[in-house]
């Protein structure tokens, strides 16, 4: 049996996952201010307990197209990750990376695609290699899978994942920013056994 | 005046007339629209998992497809619709990501299992389907609206469709 009840998390607890949401995020923003060559800043990540019917509308809409990024987790802990990358703040990357004009906005070549897998490999890198740093546990991610479509759609894969267990799910949620406005989302979706893992890596 | 109502994920509503029913973002979950169409009394339900007799935690009766469907028709019989009458118009059940065929197995083909159960599961009940727009790969916004039968569903960058 799961010592973490999602129904009554304490506060102790969020603010170790909101630290390790802060962290890996932190990562992954310098990650891609390297690969960009560019100043970025992130916002403090938040920590929230959501239903499934309000998944979407608390991330960014339902209806929001979005650039999702869907990674399975495997080994000490189990579980999906995903990175959603609103499609402005997608195309604003592609462009920078592509030495493009600002504001271009023709649909993603095939180019602009690989492009934006290169991004979520290693802003999602980045975030679990710091998870596993901080833990110390070796965490496997899969290839990463990519999609653009509305947020509802890409977020009910791993609502589905997730339902299987229970009819919330915690989202660890971050964004980042800078002149050239980019808004992305980190969701961290352990299993529920790796929540244990997790937290009884940290001593609690 | 008419009002659109909005059913979330892994949620059901009835749909009295004038008024219209939606849901948004439907990806690998199903949406399946009932209709009396004497009444004009509507349905809608969107759910995410095929059977709630696999998975322990199923109170949630609109999460699954064998529960969601039953609970639907139970509500809209209590708001006067008639069980015999009704006919249902499904979208949804695709495959968001292109999972290759070593990942989970289970998660590569909930969309097509979802919609294979709604099917059962109406077929049980007598529901004739006059539509259908599921499977493939992108996400779609159904809408039903009880005056007229439509059932419109909307995707990203896909003319819009009027079953």
């Amino acid at each position: 049996m799961s010592k973490v009840n999602l129904d009554k998390i304490d506060s102790q607890y969020y603010d170790v996952l909101r630290e390790i949401g802060n962290i890996g995020a932190g990562n992954a923003t310098t990650a891609l201010a390297q690969l960009l060559n560019m100043k970025l800043d992130m916002r403090v990540p938040k920590v929230d307990l959501v239903e499934f019917n309000k998944l979407a509308e608390t991330v960014c809409g339902e209806e929001e197209i979005v650039v999702g990024i869907y990674l399975f987790l495997e080994e000490d802990v189990k579980g999906s990750m995903m990175f959603l990358l609103e499609e402005a703040s997608a195309h604003a990357l592609v462009n920078h990376l592509m030495g493009r004009e600002v504001g271009y906005s023709q649909p993603f070549n095939e180019m602009d695609f690989s492009a934006l897998q290169e991004i979520g490999n290693i802003i999602t890198g980045a975030y679990l290699s710091s998870l596993s740093g901080l833990t110390g546990l070796f965490i496997n991610a899969s290839v990463p899978y990519m999609t653009l479509d509305m947020a509802g759609a890409i977020l009910s894969v791993p609502a589905i994942e997730f339902g299987r267990l229970g009819d919330k799910a915690l989202l660890i949620e971050t964004e980042f920013g800078d002149d050239i406005e980019i808004n992305g989302y980190f969701i961290l979706i352990p299993d529920m056994e790796s929540y244990d893992v997790i937290l009884s890596s940290l001593g609690l | 005046m008419a009002e659109m109502i909005k059913v979330g994920m892994a949620d059901l509503k009835v749909c009295p007339p004038p008024n219209s029913i939606t849901t948004l973002g439907l990806g690998s979950c199903v949406g399946i629209a009932l209709y009396d169409p004497v009444t004009k009394i509507a349905g809608l339900a969107h759910v995410m998992l095929p059977d709630s007799t696999q998975i322990r935690n199923n109170e949630n009766k609109a999460k699954f497809a064998d529960t969601g469907i039953v609970e639907l028709v139970n509500k809209m019989v209590i708001s006067g619709a008639n069980k015999r009458r009704l006919v249902a118009k499904i979208a949804g059940g695709a495959q968001m990501f292109a999972f290759s065929s070593s990942s989970k197995s289970d998660m590569v083909r909930v969309g097509e299992r979802n919609v294979e159960a709604t099917k059962k599961v109406l077929k049980s009940l007598n529901i004739r389907i006059l539509a259908e727009d599921t499977g493939l790969n992108y996400g779609r916004t159904v809408e039903f609206y009880s005056e007229t039968g439509d059932f419109v569903i909307k995707s990203v960058g896909k003319p819009i469709k009027t079953l």
